[in-house]
């Protein structure tokens, strides 16, 4: 269960262009820490690093070094799928699988690993629907179709997809962006629930959100157009929204930017 | 800036929306009447051809040997016999061009979309595709002919009709395939990854149930039209008016064949059979079209 995370000069590519420079930054185990910063800074294609999702975009690379509890996820013999096995990804955009009921969605990674015993799945269903705060509102419909639900049921559906495999790190791209201010916070209260047992990075354009829910901020921007995006710095939150050391950050976050 | 805001203030004078002019009257009455004799031009044939066929080959096929017997020893002025023979040909055949075709079709279309996309291989592939789109299907049988008959020494059969239409079908597959993997959206493939699932698994188990009703769609459509192909079966195959079940060996009627054969046949006997093969042809393919949707709606993505 929850692993710990260093990522350590990591760059990123699409084909010719530079997208990230040299981010080295840590992740504590049971801890939320949120990735903040302008739009195309970069947060989502460090987030993508995280997992190997990144290498998944025709021309993309990524140098450095990601060590999950020391293990480095990029070494020539790991196999990307293993690693997307044990961190977990929510996106931005809930992307339930439409050919699915919401009972298959939920489990949809264990069957596709070859699990095929139906207690066990109904036990993973239920468990992983409470654990994403959605079992009351879709118990009576677990064999309707997952892209019947509303914006924020789908999302937290997706959680609950993400956390069936029971990963050891959970990545959360923007996951409340496209949902109201009250599927948001069940989202925020879940995510404080979730950090008991897993590692969460989150990516959030919402400060308060990652004033409420995270441990540890990191703030990204971009030095300039077609420059690439990199850390500018990473602390507690606490100190990052109260006493940030950059006054970059500071002006981010206080509204006074660019 | 000043007199913009006085403009919104002032009170309004005169109703705030004006009345339909003549002019766009007419350029709208002009526009519906061109619209509705496009759709008149489009329609009043095909409605004709459809009547003319039901009109004069729904007696011949109401008669139960139409569907249980062979011409098989009739003259030409017999008012008897069926087209059992030629009905078998033409389902055996188009089944066996389905068989062969779907998965080379379904797996090249994987190929291009999911594994070759950008590479040399792929391109070429689909500029090969493009060339044998063209293909008139006349050109397909010669060269089967040519190949399978000619220089494989084989006979001619309803296989050998079978694999002429085969080179038809497989680039409407491969086509239809592309195009529903396309529109299948990036973020399930992504999703599909991020529980750990490997590529091919993705492709097999969450891509193609996707695509499915639509790729179902395209390739029956592909089929009702190889199944009214005549030029390929005069070639290769061989009109028989008995009733041949091995489609792999020896002449073998299917429908075309059997409304070319009649067609020659001046008597009325040949008029009813040539109406009724071609009133059996239009249902069967309306029959491939009904399973089409049946499937479709079942493989269909659940809102
Ligand atoms: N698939 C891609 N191909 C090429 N360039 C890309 C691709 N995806 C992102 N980029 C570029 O990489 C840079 C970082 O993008 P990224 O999506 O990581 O930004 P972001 O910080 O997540 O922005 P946002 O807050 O808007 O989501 C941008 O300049 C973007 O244009
Ligand atoms: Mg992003």
């Amino acid at each position: 269960m929850a692993k710990r995370i260093d990522i350590k000069d990591v760059n990123i590519y699409y084909g010719k262009f530079h997208a990230v420079d040299s981010v080295t930054l840590s992740v504590p185990p049971r801890s939320v820490t949120a990735f903040i910063g302008p739009s195309g800074c970069g947060k989502s294609t460090v987030l993508r690093s995280l997992n190997r999702m990144h290498e998944v975009t025709p021309g993309a690379r990524v140098e450095g070094q990601v060590l999950l509890d020391g293990e480095d996820i990029y070494a020539a013999n790991v196999d990307p799928v293993e690693v997307r096995r044990t961190i977990g990804m929510v996106f931005q955009r809930p992307n339930p699988f439409p050919t699915m009921s919401i009972r298959d969605n939920v489990v949809a990674g264990l069957r596709l690993a070859g699990v095929k015993n139906r207690k066990r799945l109904d036990e993973v269903c239920e468990r992983s629907l409470r654990g994403a705060n959605l079992w009351e509102e879709v118990k009576d419909r677990l064999d309707k179709p997952g892209g019947g639900l509303s914006g924020g049921q789908q999302q937290r559906l997706c959680i609950a997809r993400a956390i069936a495999v029971q990963p050891d790190v959970l990545l959360m791209d923007e996951p409340c962006s496209a949902l109201d201010p009250i599927s948001t916070l069940a989202i925020e209260d879940l995510i404080t629930e979730l950090k008991q047992d897993y590692t969460i990075v989150i990516v959030t354009h919402n400060m308060q959100q990652a004033a409420r829910v995270s441990d540890q901020t990191a703030f990204f921007n971009l030095a300039g157009v077609g420059q690439p995006g990199r850390l500018v710095e990473v602390d507690d939150t606490e100190k990052i929204f109260s006493n940030p050391s950059q006054k970059a950050t500071e002006d981010y976050i206080s509204g006074r930017f660019g | 800036m000043t007199t913009a805001t006085t403009d919104l203030h002032r009170p309004a004078t005169g109703p705030a929306f004006q009345g339909i002019g003549a002019g766009r009257k007419i350029k709208n009455a002009v526009a519906t009447t061109l619209v509705a004799l496009a759709f008149l031009v489009a329609v009043v044939p095909l409605v004709w051809v459809l009547w003319s066929v039901v009109q004069k080959g729904l007696q011949p096929i109401l008669s139960a040997d139409w569907w249980t017997h062979s011409l098989y020893g009739l003259r030409p002025y017999d008012d008897r016999g069926g087209a059992y023979h030629a009905i078998y040909g033409t389902v055996v055949q188009a089944l066996s061009t389905a068989l062969l075709s779907v998965p080379v079709g379904v797996m090249v279309g994987v190929y291009l979309v999911e594994y070759g996309a950008g590479t040399r291989l792929a391109r070429f592939t689909t500029f090969m595709v493009d060339i044998l789109t063209g293909v008139p299907s006349i050109v397909s049988g010669l060269f089967v002919y040519a190949l399978w008959i000619s220089i494989l020494g084989f006979g001619r059969s309803g296989f050998a009709v079978s694999l002429s239409l085969l080179l038809l079908m497989i680039p409407v597959v491969i086509r239809t395939t592309e195009e529903m993997l396309r529109i299948v959206p990036n973020e399930l493939r992504e999703a599909s990854y991020a529980l750990g699932v490997p590529k091919w698994k993705t492709i097999v188990k969450i891509v193609l149930p996707t695509a499915m009703s639509g790729i179902v769609t395209g390739v029956m459509l592909g089929l009702a039209r190889v199944m009214g192909e005549t030029a390929p079966a005069l070639i290769v195959g061989a009109y028989a008016s008995s009733i041949n079940l091995n489609v792999f060996d020896g002449n073998q009627a299917n429908l075309p064949l059997l409304m070319n054969d009649q067609f020659a046949n001046p008597e009325t006997a040949g008029f009813n059979r040539t109406w009724g093969a071609a009133m059996s042809l239009v249902l069967i393919i309306m029959l491939f079209n009904l399973l089409a949707t049946v499937i479709s709606r079942l493989s269909a993505i659940k809102k």
